[in-house]
């Protein structure tokens, strides 16, 4: 199982000083957080990409790609990536570039994004928001798997004999997940395809998560890519930990009062009992998480917020060294010990989807002469 | 009695108490069920207040999610075989409370659902505020809403109903019985399920 850490990249001011970051400022942060999570060992950093303030990570691949250069072994991915506002031809582009840049430490997720005014901003109608989220994913696909495209939809200008560039890394695109909080239609999408879909259930109660990852489950067995449970799904998670609980309580407060999104709502005793924000001691922590397999399956992604809320960096560090130091290491040792052995670890890595990549080419070779190969699974990126 | 039990949900808006607001809804909601009973259509009413959950509906504006009682009284909403609605008239229109509360139902949740509008008032120059204010809201969110609703002043409920049949008692009994009609032509509520209705992605393709 992968655990990491994800960003919205939010300038917030800090709550207990007032003091408000920079855009030079947060952007440099972001860096040093996910260059600090690569060397405390966790396995994915994830940015968000936002087109309005008080949001800094406008430009993922570029951010990413620099990061590909500075880190190990970290997952270099994205939380998420606007399916509907990008064109599509300069995403298959930007993200095999950083595929190959990264050696394959890339995979991206998509969502639709639900801020109106940037859909024009980019050319765009939020009114379309679906059936440009269905176009631009079935053409960045065939621009991956297809070297020369020739194309025609409702959203952008045909293409005619286009290659994008480069070409996947071994010929293997990036994994991709689908993202959504609420709409099931995205988790439709993820199953059709066999992508992974991720829930980010951060502000949301279990019984909601359950429902939406049941359905993907369910989906994913339907549209013929194996047993519900073999389905990959991530999850978010929010935590904030102190070795004595009190004491995380106090410091995260403020913080939590005046937070973006649910700040000025609901008391912190009400939030952490009806979502998954966890507030106490790394032991906590770990309780609280381990349990999620109960009621969403044995799972391949947990992700977690750590920098947001006016929070300072030198705190999120200390954060991120608890997360990884003490918490990560039982829950991947007791998620290892209860998974079925047919169910993944993990997403498939790039090494992984090149082998099945190749099986599957072999396999179609042996059986052209006499069958008919467009019976493979629909969706199969392989 | 014939047919499955029919469950009348009352939405009480009021904030004092005791309430006129509840008084109304309470009346509108026994001839609904003495209706329905004169119908041979077993029927229940169970009532809302809405004081009660105030905080946690601003919660649920705030954080997107109900919580709690809350999310137990949306769920009793949406399985209900007939809505009435019982709000105060706060400077021309209803309460806040209550536009806040139907903020944070499910979009579709309301759709075909036979509705009751009452509404209370200090004086009869109130009358039509349903009518312009609370009517098109669940007009939009595609209720059934039946033609008579009942607006309350402070002086209905001292009258008595006079020769027309026009009181208080007369409305309340004629509004009961259009939204009886609704729902003993209706069968029972349908499980309201979000995921029911996603199109198979298939669908969704060019040429699918």
């Amino acid at each position: 199982m992968q655990f990491g850490i994800f960003s919205v990249g939010d300038v917030t001011p800090d709550p207990r000083t007032g003091a408000v970051p920079g855009d030079t400022a947060r952007v440099r942060a972001m860096l040093t957080i996910a260059r600090h999570a690569d060397e405390a060992g966790l396995d994915v950093f994830a940015t968000g990409e936002h087109h309005n303030p008080p949001f800094v990570p406008s430009s993922p691949t570029t951010m990413l790609g620099y990061l590909a250069g500075v880190t190990k072994n970290i997952v270099l991915s994205t939380a998420t990536t606007l399916i509907t506002t990008n064109d599509p031809v300069r995403l298959a582009e930007e993200y095999a570039m950083l595929q190959v840049i990264s050696d394959g430490r890339t995979d991206l997720m998509l969502g639709r994004g639900n801020t109106g005014p940037v859909y024009p901003w980019f050319g765009q109608d939020i009114r379309q928001g679906i059936p440009l989220a269905v176009e631009n994913y079935a053409l960045l696909r065939r621009l991956w798997t297809e070297d020369v495209v020739d194309w025609e939809g409702k959203f952008r200008t045909p293409l005619q004999g286009f290659t994008s560039t480069p070409r996947p890394l071994d010929g293997v695109p990036p994994f991709v997940w689908h993202g959504s909080i609420r709409s099931p239609e995205i988790a439709e999408q993820a199953a059709y395809y066999g992508d992974g879909f991720f829930h980010n259930n951060i502000f949301w109660p279990l019984h909601h998560t359950r429902q939406m990852v049941r359905f993907y489950r369910q989906r994913y067995e339907h549209h013929g890519h194996g047993p519900a449970d073999t389905a990959i799904v991530g999850l978010g998670g929010q935590v904030f930990m102190r070795k004595d609980s009190q004491k995380a309580w106090d410091e995260f407060r403020p913080y939590f009062d005046n937070a973006p999104v649910y700040g000025h709502g609901p008391s912190m005793e009400d939030f952490t009992r009806e979502t998954p924000l966890t507030v106490g001691s790394p032991q906590q922590v770990i309780d609280r998480y381990a349990a999620m397999r109960e009621d969403v399956g044995d799972y391949q992604r947990q992700l977690f917020l750590m920098d947001h809320a006016g929070l300072p960096l030198k705190t999120v560090l200390e954060q991120i060294d608890l997360l990884a130091g003490e918490v990560v290491p039982v829950l991947r040792r007791e998620a290892e010990a209860a998974r079925p052995a047919h169910v993944p670890a993990g997403p498939p890595s790039h090494a992984e989807r090149v082998a099945a990549h190749r099986d599957a080419t072999a396999s179609a070779s042996d059986t052209a002469d006499t069958a008919d190969t467009a019976g493979t699974t629909a969706g199969s990126l392989a | 009695m014939t047919g499955s039990q029919r469950r009348v949900v009352v939405v009480s808006a009021g904030l004092s108490e005791p309430s006129s607001t509840r008084l109304l809804a309470d009346r509108l909601a026994a001839a609904t069920v003495a209706d329905l009973h004169a119908r041979g259509v077993a029927a229940s009413a169970e009532t809302v207040e809405l004081r009660p959950l105030a905080h946690a509906v601003v919660d649920a504006m705030l954080t997107g999610f109900a919580t709690g009682e809350l999310a137990d009284v949306l769920d009793r909403l949406y399985a209900a075989d007939a809505i009435v609605i019982s709000t105060p008239l706060f400077t021309t229109t209803y309460s806040g409370l209550l536009k806040s509360f139907l903020d944070v139902l499910d979009r579709d949740a309301l759709s075909g659902v036979p509705v009751l509008l009452g509404a209370t008032g200090g004086t009869a120059r109130h009358s039509l505020a349903l009518e312009y204010s609370l009517r098109p809201l669940l007009t939009y969110l595609r209720a059934d809403v039946v033609p008579t609703s009942v607006f309350a002043a402070t002086d209905d409920w001292a009258a008595g109903e006079g020769d027309d049949g026009g009181g208080l008692a007369g409305r309340i009994a004629r509004a009961g019985r259009e939204l009886a009609e609704r729902v003993a032509a209706r069968g029972p509520a349908a499980v309201h399920d979000p995921f029911a209705s996603v199109a198979d992605f298939e669908d969704l393709l060019p040429g699918g």
